[in-house]
């Protein structure tokens, strides 16, 4: 946000917050250890607001809980916004000096009157009022999300939708109020500060960043297009049409992980060549004419991951592969060496270095020895002598204009409806939700035996059951416009009539991504994961 | 908006510890700032990421004016304390503890430094007679039905290990009522509340609630009461497993700090490997992501690596 794509906030803040609102997130169960330290802030007094369809386990500690209606996070957002303008609760100071675009916020949530966002939302006015006044006097706030705002046909402007509303009351940028993005996976945030995003250089530079391209240019000897690549919903739109023929897949499980996985399914099928690089025989793995078995890097080998303080850590070896599986660096300079290149077998080390000497900003500062002697480190660290970056854009609130530097933009959004539309044949809406002791596809999870473990179950609620004639336990067909599984029904009191949940962590169970929409966001390119609609039929009747 | 000052200012107080004078920052724990001297003092119930429990009575140290020994964990210093450590009253206080513990609780998987201090203080548990037969049954012992012992045996713990899941097992014939589990799975970390104490006097226990078994109480197997318990009451199947088998190998034990694989949190890992395999997860206390805290992900999830197939 606002040129630096981290979380704002280092996870010891939300201790000394006092208000935390968990959006779209039950990090009760999806991110503990950092729920430890809202805990602790909760312990200390501080106020937590749930938002989210389901009551989850995360919910039941809240002061207050929004079950929204899937999808309508932006008419909340809007609302809470346009309360705070009209309760005359604006940081105008903080507005003023550090943003730019409030006539056009203020003009774009002025239809989202409080009576609108409950007809939207299906939220109580008075709860979102509630809300809205809370965030806006609490000396420090924070609005933390995750997949329950990003994985929606509008993914990023959910996620503006909440940056304006930081902007609004200053809560950004201080110590204890913050933007933060709860990241899913041990390092997405790595993975796209190193550029394994379509737009971005290694280091969060823009591609169309002239003079950090000519760096990395002059340092790889090779020119680099100024044209951004293709994300994965492009990759996959690129092998319908046919213009991709060859895909070489690195740790990643798109047959199962896809939305709308038969059809993914299909397409991986349809490929001329598919190199599939894991640490698993996976479903993508079946399909693949190579399968380059790799080293869990975690724990087999060496390298850094970053996580969603920004803090950048190691990872060190502590057993040896199995068989011939090999580092992921090593795999890949063994296929650049076969393609005439001689990079050798840098160290990770080496390679970190390489990034370090080129991402100036960010990590340049943050040698092995550093890491290991600081427990990580948080960037920005442009020097060896600079301690990290725990809170961001501190900058925002400097005395000097020139010190503030560029203000922050509201960036003004509109409610958009889930495309997976509800109607008369597809009335029920899914969406899908992660649990404590199981991870994405399983395929790591799926490795130990959790007690807690249940047989995948379509959760629903028991008085959906009693008007479809359902009993708990009973195995169902589940459709949608895409297709169709079977799965038991488990009535689960944390969801409401309409309402029905699938975890994607059991897929040899129930395959669900069969049902989910692959329709996605063109400004993050995240699938509509979860918002589909879908009904429930009972197995031997022909409808409902 | 106001500026709130988050934290304390520090001061600094004199204390006089062992006849040194030392000037320590105001707040600090009389431990704390024997740990920072270096004076080594016995603990059982203190961990550096748990608040005072003050429940095992080994860390007390004398203070000037003080009627009683103080527990040193919990006890804040104040300008001019004075304290001793080494006195006839403090080593014999702590004997006594610990020789009433190892003649109650089997001690013999306690960490090196429990047995040192238990050499140090010239700690004899069998003068108390030999330890009466294990009871299968303590649990449902109930109160005031219990019969004061004739003397001629050692009252005990002795019981077997409750196995009643496939990630960790409680060896009660271990415990020594810390407490620092019932910390570790309520307010210090986990807040599940799955465990507290039952019973009172000797029957006193930690248990979930009705001493059910663990599948059908609240616990979530996030191991956190593993990673602080000092006895090895709690430890992993595995652990237990290999040890019944006689194939648990400390000395040629080797940590590794890692991150987990899971989750975008980043916690750290410490891997504990042994002849090539994994055997326990635990984290370090003073790391400030996990303050040694994990969930059932990071401390039993690591499996997938070691599922091997048969070459």
């Amino acid at each position: 946000m606002f040129g630096a794509g981290g979380g704002t906030s280092a996870y010891v803040e939300a201790e000394d917050a006092d208000l935390l609102v968990l959006w779209g997130s039950n990090a009760r169960e999806t991110h503990p250890i950092f729920f430890h330290h809202v805990l602790q802030g909760l312990k200390k007094g501080a106020r937590m607001w749930s938002v989210d369809p389901r009551r989850t386990s995360t919910a039941q500690w809240a002061d207050g809980w929004l079950g929204l209606d899937v999808g309508t996070d932006v008419a909340l957002a809007n609302a809470i916004g346009r309360e705070i303008i009209h309760a005359g609760l604006v940081n105008e100071v903080f507005v003023e000096r550090s943003t730019t675009g409030f006539e056009d916020y203020r003009a774009t949530v002025e239809p989202y009157t409080l009576a609108r966002a409950q007809e939207i939302t299906g939220v109580d006015a008075g709860l979102i009022r509630d809300l809205a006044h809370a965030y806006a006097r609490a000396d420090r706030a924070q609005i933390c999300w995750t997949l329950g705002i990003t994985e929606h046909h509008n993914a990023a402007d959910n996620v503006f939708a909440l940056i304006n509303l930081a902007l609004l009351t200053g809560h950004v940028g201080r110590y204890g109020s913050g933007l933060v993005p709860l990241r899913g996976q041990n390092n997405v945030q790595g993975g796209g500060d190193m550029g394994a995003i379509p737009a971005k250089l290694p280091g969060g530079y823009d591609l169309g960043d002239e003079t950090a391209r000519a760096r990395y240019e002059r340092a790889w000897g090779v020119p680099i297009s100024p044209k951004p690549g293709m994300h994965l919903s492009e990759i996959f739109e690129a092998m319908d049409t046919g213009t991709l023929r060859a895909l070489y897949c690195i740790g990643e499980n798109p047959a199962e992980s896809e939305a709308n996985a038969a059809h993914a399914r299909h397409l991986l099928e349809g490929l001329d060549h598919l190199v599939v690089q894991d640490i698993f025989r996976t479903a993508t793995a079946e399909l693949a004419d190579v399968v380059l078995p790799a080293a869990a890097d975690w724990c087999e080998y060496e390298g850094t991951v970053t996580n969603s303080e920004r803090r950048v850590q190691r990872v060190r070896k502590a057993i040896d592969p199995p068989g011939s599986a090999r580092p992921d660096t090593h795999i890949i300079c063994g296929v650049a060496e076969r393609m005439g290149h001689a990079w050798g077998e840098p160290t990770a080390e080496q390679v970190w270095d390489e990034l370090r000497s080129l991402s100036q900003n960010w990590h340049a500062g943050m040698s092995y020895a550093r890491l290991d002697a600081l427990g990580g480190i948080q960037w920005p660290c442009p020097t060896e002598d600079h301690p990290g970056t725990p809170t961001l854009h501190t900058r925002l609130w400097a005395e000097e204009p020139e010190d503030r530097g560029r203000p922050a933009p509201f960036m003004p959004v509109e409610h958009a409806a889930p495309l997976d539309v509800l109607s008369e044949e597809f009335p029920i809406r899914l969406t899908t939700v992660r649990i404590l002791d199981a991870y994405n596809s399983g395929v790591q999870s799926g490795g130990y035996s959790s007690p807690m473990r249940r047989r995948e179950s379509l959760r629903m609620d028991a008085e959906d059951g009693a008007r479809l004639g359902i009993a708990d336990g009973e195995r169902v067909r589940v459709v949608s416009r895409r297709g169709a599984v079977e799965a038991p029904v488990a009535f689960d009191p944390s969801l409401r009539p309409g309402l029905a949940s699938f975890t994607p962590h059991f897929s040899e169970e129930v395959d669900i991504n069969v049902l989910t929409n692959d329709a996605w966001d063109p400004k993050s390119g995240t699938s509509e994961f979860k918002a589909t609609a879908i009904r429930i039929e009972r197995i031997g009747s022909e409808k409902i | 908006m106001t500026t709130v000052l988050l934290g304390s200012i520090s001061r600094l107080v004199t204390v006089t510890v062992d006849g040194r004078e030392l000037r320590v920052p105001e707040g600090a724990t009389i431990l704390d700032v024997l740990r920072e001297q270096g004076v080594e003092t016995p603990t059982l119930c203190w961990a550096p990421n748990l608040t005072p429990i003050n429940a095992c009575r080994v860390c007390m140290v004398e203070v000037e004016g003080s009627r009683v020994l103080v527990p040193s964990c919990a006890r804040k210093v104040d300008d001019g304390m004075v304290v001793r450590t080494d006195t006839e009253k403090v080593r014999h206080s702590r004997r006594m503890v610990l020789e009433l513990l190892a003649s109650s609780v089997d001690m013999d998987q306690a960490s090196e430094d429990v047995q040192r201090w238990m050499v140090e203080y010239g700690v004899e548990p069998g003068r108390y007679g030999p330890p009466a037969p294990p009871e299968d049954d303590r649990a449902g012992h109930r109160v005031g039905h219990h019969h004061a012992p004739d003397g001629s045996t050692a009252a005990n713990v002795a019981q077997p290990v409750k196995v009643d899941n496939d990630l960790y097992v409680r060896d009660y014939a271990r415990c020594i009522l810390c407490y620092k589990c019932v910390k570790a799975c309520g307010t210090d970390a986990q807040f599940t509340f799955a465990i507290s104490a039952a019973g009172r006097g000797f029957d006193a226990h930690i248990a979930t609630e009705y001493d059910g078994e663990l599948p059908d109480s609240a616990c979530v197997y996030c191991g956190n009461c593993i990673g602080v318990c000092p006895t090895g009451a709690l430890k992993s199947v595995r652990e237990h497993e290999l040890r019944e088998a006689g194939d648990w190998r400390p000395e040629k034990e080797t940590v590794t700090t890692t991150i987990c694989s899971f989750c975008g949190v980043g916690c750290n890992l410490e891997l504990h490997v042994q002849q090539g395999s994994i055997v326990n997860v635990t984290s370090p206390s003073d790391h400030s992501v996990t303050h040694g805290h994990l969930c059932i992900k990071g401390r039993f999830g690591f499996q997938h690596v070691q599922n091997l197939p048969e070459a």
